[in-house]
């Protein structure tokens, strides 16, 4: 691109939308518009400000709870939070009845809903239900929220190999066969060679392959992709099981893999509360707080995200300027088997340290569900996993002190949310337009 | 990728190869090479593809479901052939005395070639006895020989009501990916009629099984639903609706008061009573129960529905073009929810047939047994007709008889059977690549000449307009 | 016009002897095609003539089996259209190839991003161009965003930055207004005027007399001849159809019965929440023919929508004699005796992969006569798929022949002889002879008639001009949504196309049906 003279001349050049008598080109034709109030938002809000009501003070309980904030060698060791049960339910329930108001006035008079409001609704509504979940008894946050963060790694890694899939226009549900593969092949191959790096190697090269073949039937034969994707995750279910059963349990050594170390990142990992929730973890988790923003990043800023973008929204117009949709696809889906293979990876490479049947437990489609929840982007998606793996952390830490809520309810709660947020009720999703759609080249 | 040029006539309509016929003058005349008609409606809306109909234009003659349909007796043959031989791949490789006899393979290949074949061999024939006729039992009298047929139909009994479910909603354009859900609720609500309830035998049976469809019905009906008059996609919603039933049901097995045996502390319901439970066709040894003629006359109840009835003619219309159906007045909304309906009407028949046939010492969250999956591959083999997925699934039914025979007698795990099936479904669906492995003509060439013969008639009567 | 045309100098682009085949079919048969520098060659031919196919042969979307394209006297070869564009060819699509969710920038920098330099750099390169042509075109805006019109534009701006020799329009004006087509000429001619060929495709005989400096025809995949400008109108149609068109359509002057559409103030709202249909009113009375003009995409198709029953947000009345239909199901309209021919047949019309006989029987699904016990009558819909199939001259093997493998007009016959097989109290027909061959539109014309002499209000709508004074008594003229004027069928065709740009005739008001209007 050259700088010629002219940029000085014509700075504002940008700014000639509105038509000037002068100029009658810039007439176009704009309807009448009339005024679309969308309701959801605060029809929703107002829903769950009730549930609150009944719950956190209709159905109050008595005594406090005691929130821990401090875990051990925090570089300063906060007081524990003691919070009355009733109290907090009520002072709650204003403010959700509150934002519940704000978000009506918003709407009312037509304006936009900051991503604010949500997130202060929902950390209000996390906080009453802690407290009024573990009335009497003691909650330790830093231990909850590093299982949070534990985990969401594979929905997050899941998520990702799904967000890069189908940006590019090939539906993903696949997310649950790339997990379990890379689970098996990590355990596998780190146990046959003694090495994890080659272990985390041959998780996302199972996760390739995965992918790989979802591409080939996707691309090259069109086949319809969510039953692709359906069929390869109970392809790779019955070939793990069968190798499992066939030649690991004959051969344990096979199993085995040394586990990666935790390693602490010195500093930084004793600031109170984030501190060990975040930095003590394995090389993968970190490699995750990497590869996260970078794939926001590249979406969004980089060559490789707009011509993966465009592949995925209207692959015609992506082929008409020389770009080659297919191949591009086909690369790209693989590179989604090779991120949520490495999120396999942490299953017997972190927590377990071996394969185990089926050991992804239906997460592959959790992540499928942050990935439509997240809006079909990296961050949100993110966002969206960390509120799973959230929900599934409480679950076991109110598992522990004993819940006054069945398990299998927190259990259920990020495919009800996804429920919703598809039919509409939470956000607006849509998908990018080609997904599902394979591109015919004449 | 460098693929031959397709046949076809408009760039601008990437699907344009799928058109029924593949002819390229099916759009406007005289020559009518290229079809602007058509494409000239979608210039017109001046906002983004976003939104279903505009989906719909891009692809109108609905491809998709075709291809699903559009399979034959030659390649569903050969998918099965090849799937075996994948499976068979994976037995020898994995069998312990092939994996010895390969460390001297060059020194003496024949005791490797020998081990295979013991091992696949084996592994097959056991598969076979456990699923047809078994020869070893022979001795013992027809009834053991032929005993694992009927077992193979035991089998093949829920993935026969259950591939039905999948069948129709594909040929309604939808997907259920549901059955596992639609199932844990027909068993749950089929296993509280019979225990929580005391009726007259056959009637407690009869009205157990109903409420179980009904269940099913409801459950599959959420997403239809949704899928209406929300736009939520039914392949997540589906997908969703089963988790939230498993967790839902496993609640309910370990909640005394609910659905969990009293006196126990194990997630599992009651015991089904005598009444609620489906005779045995044929008395024992035989396990064959009434439920295989339920699904019998679920075959013939929805292939009347699909091929004859004026609901079945709507829901085709509408699986192959909603648009035109919306046009020609069809509620497609409407029948969108019917559609899911009488999905899971045939899942939850198989839910019930689970509890009141298979399982009748008290179900665990577990009933579904993977039929809800196994179903999708059932239909898909079938080619999403009635008849066909009744012998789809009769061969599924046969595998998984028979694979437990193997593992209990070769030791194979039964999971094999898992990979067999995908692959079969793999296989299935991309019948290029079949063709391709058994060197048979691809169907663009032979439908070439084809093309040529309807070029020709299109020219004549063309002609005769012209001279008329 | 500062420069002239020099038609001694080397062509910039040739294509010598391009051939390319479907199957049997010959799309382009030996097609000779040459543009120089400063130069519009309009490329003049009916739908299906293989206009679009050339070109897509040209842009590297199709191999051609036979010929050559040259460039500047060098022989190409291009694997795609990536190559196409390298080598200096531009390319105006028809239906844009932009991305709806992209800003102007990122479509232009899609596939060209070290070229022009990162984001930033095509941010400047649209202001470059945007300017010097007087687009007014923001860089940042969401295509989605922009009307028709401006994408246009983008898809201009687009070839430009690439600094192509070779500019193809491919029927640019289909989706604009008469004053953005003339806006568009005028941009034409600038850039004519700058030094870069120019190939125009389009089968508008007016735009092309207006524009161009040599005129090809072709039909039916060949050339047939090379027109000049100054050829009248007449002689570029016949030249374009192979025989001497007759426009007109034989008909009586209408007799006027009591059945009655009365449409009052009528408004249809899109899902944005835009008035795409704005406070329209007309009567149209049994044994007339209404037609709806105007360019595509002014309302045409909603207000059709609307009284068939698709549209949702409507307000106002339709009113069918005495029977108000807004609020009604389609089932309930259809049943209410309207007929209906969709503007897309194909997506709208028919189920592809149904047989005729099913088709014939698509919107009549429930009860007598084809459905009885909730099974369908096979007997009785296959005599009357035969019937129709004799009477309605519908050529196909039989009526188990799939709809999806008929041409074109013969599809159409399918869906003439279903709408017009039961009895009716109002016909719609939306663009009824769109893509046919003139005998198939010769056919649906007079099917037109035969209703409207039976005594049935027919509405016509049609973006041809043609068709809309040959088939009308009255035309009311649509533009934005709302109605222009309704004139007799004998005004002037300058005057019709002043209305479809959106100008108030003078005296052109006339809501009511008159007599006098058809002599």
């Amino acid at each position: 691109m050259t700088t010629q003279q002219p940029t000085a001349a014509q700075p504002h050049a940008e700014t000639t939308q509105q038509p000037t008598a002068a100029q009658p080109h810039a007439e176009t034709i704009e309807l009448e518009r009339a005024v679309v109030k969308h309701w959801k938002a605060p029809v929703s809000y107002a829903v769950l400000t009730l549930v609150a009501l009944v719950l956190f003070v209709v159905a109050s309980r008595d005594g406090s709870t005691t929130l821990r904030l401090a875990s051990v060698g925090d570089f300063v060791a906060l007081p524990d939070a003691v919070l009355p049960v009733r109290a907090t339910g009520i002072v709650v329930v204003v403010l959700l009845a509150a934002l519940t108001a704000v978000s009506t006035w918003l709407v009312a008079t037509v304006r936009k809903q900051g991503f604010w409001l949500p997130l202060a609704f929902g950390v209000l509504f996390v906080v009453a239900f802690l407290v009024w979940a573990g009335a009497d008894k003691m909650i330790p946050i830093p231990g909850l929220l590093f299982a949070t963060v534990g985990l969401s790694v594979p929905l997050i890694f899941g998520a990702m190999g799904g967000v890069i899939s189908e940006r590019a226009g090939v539906v993903n549900i696949a997310i649950e066969a790339q997990l379990l593969s890379g689970a098996f092949s990590g355990a596998v191959i780190a146990s046959s060679t003694g090495s994890a790096v080659l272990g985390i190697l041959g998780a996302m090269l199972a996760g390739v392959l995965v992918s790989m073949v979802l591409a080939v039937f996707a691309i090259r034969y069109f086949v319809e992709q969510v039953i692709v994707g359906v069929v390869l995750n109970v392809l790779v279910v019955g070939l793990t099981n069968f190798l499992y059963s066939s030649v690991l349990t004959a051969n344990p050594a096979l199993n085995s893999p040394d586990r990666l170390p935790r390693i602490p990142i010195p500093g930084i990992e004793t600031i109170p509360i984030i501190g060990p929730a975040l930095f003590e973890h394995t090389v993968i988790v970190y490699a995750m707080f990497i590869i996260v923003p970078v794939i926001a990043w590249g979406l969004f800023k980089t060559t490789w995200g707009l011509r993966l973008r465009a592949i995925g929204e209207h692959p015609l117009a992506a082929d008409t300027v020389g770009i080659k949709v297919n191949r591009l696809r086909f690369w790209n889906v693989a590179l989604a088997g090779a991120v949520a293979g490495l999120g396999g990876a942490y299953f017997t490479l972190d927590t377990t340290g071996a394969f185990n049947r089926e050991m992804t437990a239906g997460l592959g489609y959790i992540a499928l569900a942050a990935v439509i929840f997240g809006q079909w982007h990296p961050l949100k998606a993110t966002a969206a996993a960390l509120l799973f793996g959230f929900a599934s952390a409480l679950q076991q830490t109110l598992g522990a002190i004993g819940s006054p809520v069945p398990s299998e309810f927190m259990l259920m709660l990020p495919y009800v949310i996804t429920l919703l947020a598809v039919a509409g009720f939470i956000g607006q999703s849509r998908a990018p337009a080609a997904s599902g759609k394979p591109y015919i080249k004449q | 990728m460098n693929e031959t040029p397709r046949d076809a006539d408009d760039p601008i309509e990437p699907h344009a190869p799928q058109r029924p016929g593949g002819s390229p003058d099916s759009g406007a005349a005289p020559t009518a090479v290229h079809a602007p008609a058509e494409a000239e409606v979608q210039v017109a809306a001046p906002v983004a593809p976003t939104d279903d109909r505009t989906a719909d234009v891009d692809d109108p003659w609905g491809s998709a479901f075709r291809r699903i349909m559009g399979g034959n007796l030659v390649m569903a043959v050969l998918a099965i052939l090849t799937s075996l031989v994948v499976g068979g791949i994976l037995i020898a490789a994995t069998d312990e005395r092939v994996q010895e006899t390969a460390g001297y393979f060059f020194a003496r290949p024949g005791d490797m070639l020998s081990a295979v074949w013991t091992a696949v061999s084996g592994a097959y024939l056991a598969l076979f006895q456990g699923a047809v006729l078994n020869f070893a039992a022979a001795d013992r009298g027809f009834i053991y020989l032929i005993k694992p047929l009927t077992d193979t139909l035991n089998f093949a009994t829920p993935l026969i009501a259950a591939g039905l479910g999948v069948a129709l909603a594909f040929r309604v354009g939808l997907f259920n990916i549901g059955g596992r859900g639609q199932m844990l609720w027909a068993a749950a609500a089929s296993a509280w009629v019979g225990f929580a309830f005391q009726m007259p035998p056959i009637l407690h049976v009869i009205v157990a099984i109903l409420v179980g469809i009904a269940a099913g019905a409801i459950w599959a009906g959420i997403a239809g639903a949704l899928k209406a008059y929300t736009g939520a996609h039914e392949v997540i919603s589906t997908i969703m609706l089963n988790f939230v039933a498993f967790w839902f049901i496993t609640w309910m097995l370990r909640t005394p008061g609910l659905l969990q045996n009293p006196g126990g502390n194990n997630p599992i319901s009651p015991p089904m009573p005598e009444t609620a439970i489906l005779p045995s066709i044929f008395g024992p040894p035989f396990v064959l129960h009434w439920g295989f003629l339920l699904s019998v006359l679920a075959v013939i109840v929805c292939a009347w529905l699909i091929n004859r009835s004026n609901l079945g003619f709507q829901f085709r219309a509408v699986g192959y073009n909603a648009s035109a159906a919306l046009n020609a007045g069809m509620n497609v909304k409407r029948l969108t929810v019917y559609a899911m309906l009488l999905s899971g009407a045939f899942m939850g028949l198989a839910g019930a047939q689970q509890v009141t046939g298979a399982v009748t010492t008290g179900f665990t969250a577990g009933i579904d047994a993977g039929i809800g999956f196994d179903a999708i591959t059932v239909a898909l083999l079938g080619g999403s007709t009635p008849w066909g997925t009744f012998f789809a699934g009769l061969l599924f039914g046969a595998f998984k008889a028979g694979g437990f025979r193997m593992q209990a007698a070769e030791g194979v795990p039964v999971d094999i059977i898992l990979v067999v099936q995908s692959f079969i479904v793999l296989f299935i669906a991309a019948p290029p690549l079949v063709r391709a492995m058994f060197g048979l003509p691809q169907p663009g060439r032979k439908s070439r000449r084809q093309r040529r013969d309807e070029a020709a008639l299109a020219a004549m009567t063309q002609q005769k307009g012209a001279q008329s | 016009m500062t420069v002239e045309p020099t038609p001694l100098g080397a062509p910039t682009l040739e294509l010598r002897g391009i051939t390319k085949r479907f199957g049997a079919l010959t799309a382009n048969d030996h097609i000779d095609l040459e543009v120089r520098a400063g130069e519009i060659h309009c490329l003049l031919g009916e739908n299906g003539a293989g206009k679009s196919t050339l070109m897509n042969v040209l842009y590297g979307l199709y191999r051609a089996e036979e010929g050559e394209i040259l460039l500047d006297g060098e022989p190409q070869s291009f694997a795609g259209p990536g190559d196409a564009m390298r080598a200096g060819i531009g390319m105006v699509h028809q239906h844009f190839m932009l991305i709806p969710v992209f800003t102007v920038a990122e479509n232009v920098l899609l596939g060209h991003e070290r070229e022009l330099g990162g984001l930033s750099g095509a941010r400047q390169k649209v202001r470059e161009i945007s300017q010097r042509f007087g687009f007014h075109v923001d860089p940042d805006a969401r295509i989605e965003d922009l009307p028709v019109g401006v994408q246009q534009r983008v898809e201009i701006i687009k070839a430009l930055s690439q600094d192509a020799k070779v500019l193809v329009f491919d029927e640019p004006t289909a989706v604009l207004t008469p004053q953005e087509t003339d806006e568009l000429m005028a941009i034409m001619q600038q850039l004519r005027d700058e030094g870069t060929a120019i190939v125009f495709i389009t089968h508008k005989l007016r735009e092309v007399r207006a524009i161009a400096d040599r005129i090809t025809v072709i039909r039916l995949g060949k050339v047939v001849g090379q027109a000049s400008p100054e050829s009248s109108t007449t002689e570029l149609a016949s030249m374009m159809v192979g025989r001497a068109v007759e426009l007109t359509v034989q008909k009586n002057p209408p007799v006027l019965t009591d059945n009655a559409l009365v449409v009052s103030n009528l408004t249809v709202l899109d899902a944005l929440g835009q008035k795409v249909v704005n406070d329209v009113s007309f009567t149209v009375r049994g044994g007339e023919v209404l037609c709806i003009a105007g360019v595509q995409g002014n309302g045409q198709t909603e207000l059709t929508e609307a009284i068939l029953g698709l549209q949702h947000r409507v307000t106002g009345s339709i009113d069918l004699n005495g029977n108000e239909l807004i609020g009604d199901s389609v089932r309930e309209v259809l049943d209410a005796g309207v007929g209906f021919v969709p503007e897309d047949r194909k997506v709208d019309g028919l189920v592809g992969d149904f047989s005729i006989a099913e088709n014939l029987m698509l919107d009549r699904y429930s009860g007598a006569p084809f459905v009885r016990a909730g099974t369908v009558d096979r007997e009785e819909r296959d005599r009357f798929a035969a019937e129709k199939l004799e009477s309605f001259d519908i050529r196909a093997q039989g009526i188990e022949t799939p709809v999806g493998t008929l041409s074109g007009g013969n599809q159409q016959k399918v869906v003439l002889a279903r709408e017009l097989g039961r009895p009716l109290a109002l016909f719609v027909a939306s663009q009824p002879t769109r893509g046919l061959d003139v005998g198939s539109i010769e056919f649906v014309h007079s099917q037109i008639i035969a209703t409207r002499d039976a005594g049935i209000p027919v509405i016509v709508v049609s973006t041809e001009l043609d068709e809309v004074v040959g088939l009308a008594d009255r035309i009311a003229v649509m533009y934005r949504g709302g109605i222009v004027g309704i004139v007799p069928a004998d005004t002037s065709r300058d005057t019709l196309g002043l209305m479809m740009a959106g100008e108030r005739v003078a005296g052109a008001p006339n809501p009511e049906p008159s007599k006098g209007a058809v002599a």
